[in-house]
């Protein structure tokens, strides 16, 4: 680079820049809060739906599946479990049924031995999450 | 080795190898459950040896960061460090930590980890590359300010340069950024909001600035490039990185419910991303053409030639290819998240951690300046078997993710996942082989630190 453009111009502009861009991703943060009641529709966060946040968690489902797009791999898209699997039903029957030692030669859901009130929270978290505007993603039913 | 304090940077350099060779072993068992569905399940389980896998990778660069600071700073400062006694301690108390920590995972189910660390109290475990129990993430709290309070004294009190200010803005941001994985609200939006000011502020923040000021260490030492040239480059390369990787945040921001404006904000400035990446491989390229000296550890001058370049693509071009939002409406969360994943931190952080580990380890090991041509000829194997094998793992995932974005979500007839898994088992096969011939290469590099001979001799 050229004497015209020294080093501290390069210093100003990381520091100005680092700063005022910073500054501008917390306003918008800020507005992204305001925006959010209305497409996470919060008022419908019950207990239920807590309770099915932390057995998602201290499952580590996220190790298997993603949940709106965020998370591993190996295993289907869970966002639109909800509509995909034919509610709460479906997602039900299908953690219940997953076979001890799994299936030969191929992936598993490990089996979680819920009892029935779990999976119903586990199932109106799902609910919930099927429910948030993620802009019309994912593209289609299959995830 | 000026300084005798900087001796410490070898046991973090020897633990961070430790466990890259265990992250690979357990990246293999899950590159086989990819095409074994059944392999070692029920006893390990994919989400597990996934965890193992990430936490070991993020566990081994920090402790590569934590050992390139201790080596460049007393340098850089012109002084010792101001406590090697309080830097070994944190050392084996993070170890420590890390291994239980690990063992926790293994020889237990994940939800019976949780009860007995105490997640409810303040639940933070669960949640992907934090999955940590909340008491070791407050071991990391506690050997990070400690490793922070160290180095930032042994500045303070020494000669600053802007490699230095620089490392120490970028430690500072990791440590303050990781305090948000403490933040777990109920509302998942939220949670994920939030959850990026750790892992996007830290991978596209402020650890470039960490990668920037090894990067030019390394280069001052090898190059003999006037420092007011480096350090003028390194100030324009990170002022890119946060210009752009701030709000370019906002490309995770496109479909977890956040409002649409993010969908352009996210697009524009993350497609600008690759901008620092590619400068920092024409700077790289530059120093090495305008070196005033031959440095005789060629192996480390390939490792900062390797990095500058397998950072571009990997972050930057890789990074590119799924990052504007409507390319990102049919990616997201595929396959291709995985290829970028994987060349995007080879690339950036496993290639300048070794790099500083290239330059450092032989002068660390009592060496004049570098081992012995022998010794850097089977290291540059390693090299190119790593890399070269990595660059194959990424298009065998790439070849795969096309497939599934065509087959899952692009046709007319989108298919279920496991059926569009089972259809592009053939590139999850040959991601399988590419990640074996890394391992060859991984040992290969291993073994180079075993190799005698006479030594280089100082250029």
């Amino acid at each position: 680079m050229s004497e015209v453009f020294t080093k501290t111009m390069a210093r100003n502009i990381y520091y100005g820049g680092s700063v005022f861009f910073l500054l501008l991703f917390f306003s918008l943060t800020f507005h992204t809060i305001q925006a959010l009641p209305k497409r996470d529709h919060r008022e419908n966060i019950t207990e239920k739906v807590i309770n099915g946040k932390h057995l998602w968690e201290n499952n580590n489902c996220i190790g298997c599946h993603t949940l709106l797009g965020e998370g591993a791999y190996f295993a289907p898209e869970l966002g639109n479990a909800y509509k995909r699997l034919g509610g709460k039903e479906g997602i039900i029957a299908f953690i219940k049924s997953r076979p001890v030692n799994g299936i030969p030669d191929r992936r598993s859901m490990p089996q979680f031995n819920f009892n029935d009130q779990q999976l119903d929270d586990i199932a109106e978290f799902l609910k919930w999450t099927s429910e948030v505007d993620t802009a019309k993603w994912p593209p289609n039913i299959q995830g | 080795m000026q300084y005798q304090s900087q001796s410490v940077a070898k046991l973090y350099f020897i633990g961070a190898l430790g466990l890259f060779a265990g992250q690979i072993l357990f990246g293999l068992v899950m590159g086989l459950q990819y095409v074994i569905g059944d392999f070692l399940f029920p006893y390990l389980p994919f989400n597990i040896a996934r965890m193992v896998h990430t936490n070991l990778l993020i566990v081994w660069l920090l402790f590569g960061f934590m050992g390139a600071s201790y080596y460049l700073v007393p340098e850089e400062s012109e002084r010792e460090l101001h406590s090697p006694m309080l830097a070994i301690i944190l050392f084996w108390v993070f170890l420590v930590a890390g291994a239980l920590t690990i063992l926790g995972y293994l020889l237990m189910p994940y939800a019976r980890l949780a009860e007995i660390t105490g997640n409810a109290i303040l639940p933070t475990m669960g949640r992907e590359f934090l999955e940590q129990p909340t008491i070791t993430k407050l071991g990391i709290v506690v050997v990070v300010l400690g490793f922070i309070y160290n180095i930032g004294m042994t500045i303070l009190q020494g000669r600053k340069t802007v490699v230095t200010t620089v490392l120490i803005t970028g430690l500072l941001g990791l440590a303050v950024f990781f305090l948000f994985s403490f933040y777990n609200p109920d509302n998942l939006i939220l949670d994920k909001y939030f959850w990026w000011w750790v892992v996007h502020l830290w991978v596209e923040g402020v650890w470039e600035l960490i990668l920037g000021a090894i990067l030019a260490f390394v280069l001052i030492k090898t190059t003999g490039v006037d420092r007011e040239i480096i350090e003028k480059w390194l100030y324009v390369i990170i002022a890119m990185t946060l210009i752009t990787g701030i709000i370019g945040t906002g490309h995770h921001y496109f479909w977890i419910g956040t409002p649409e404006y993010w969908q352009w904000l996210g697009s524009v400035f993350s497609a600008m991303e690759p901008i620092p990446f590619f400068m920092m491989t024409v700077f790289a390229f530059n120093m090495v053409n305008k070196r005033r000296r031959e440095h005789p550890n060629k192996a480390a001058v390939l490792w900062a030639l390797g990095t500058a370049v397998m950072a571009f693509l990997g972050a930057g071009v890789w990074g590119f290819l799924h990052t504007l939002s409507p390319v990102n409406y049919y990616t997201h969360g595929t396959q291709i998240t995985a290829a970028h994943g994987h060349m995007a931190f080879y690339g950036a952080y496993v290639m300048i951690v070794l790099t500083i580990i290239s330059y450092a380890m032989p002068l660390l090991r009592g060496r004049a300046a570098a081992n012995s041509e022998k010794a850097q000829v089977v290291e540059m194997w390693g090299f190119w078997l790593m890399t070269v094998s990595m660059v194959f793992l990424t298009l065998f995932l790439t070849g795969a993710g096309i497939l599934q974005v065509y087959l899952q979500r692009a046709t007319e007839t989108p298919l279920p996942f496991m059926v569009v898994q089972d259809k592009i088992m053939l590139f999850y096969w040959l991601r399988e082989i590419a990640g074996l011939v890394f391992l060859v290469g991984l040992v290969t590099y291993l073994w180079s630190f075993f190799v005698g001979g006479d030594e280089a001799k100082a250029a």
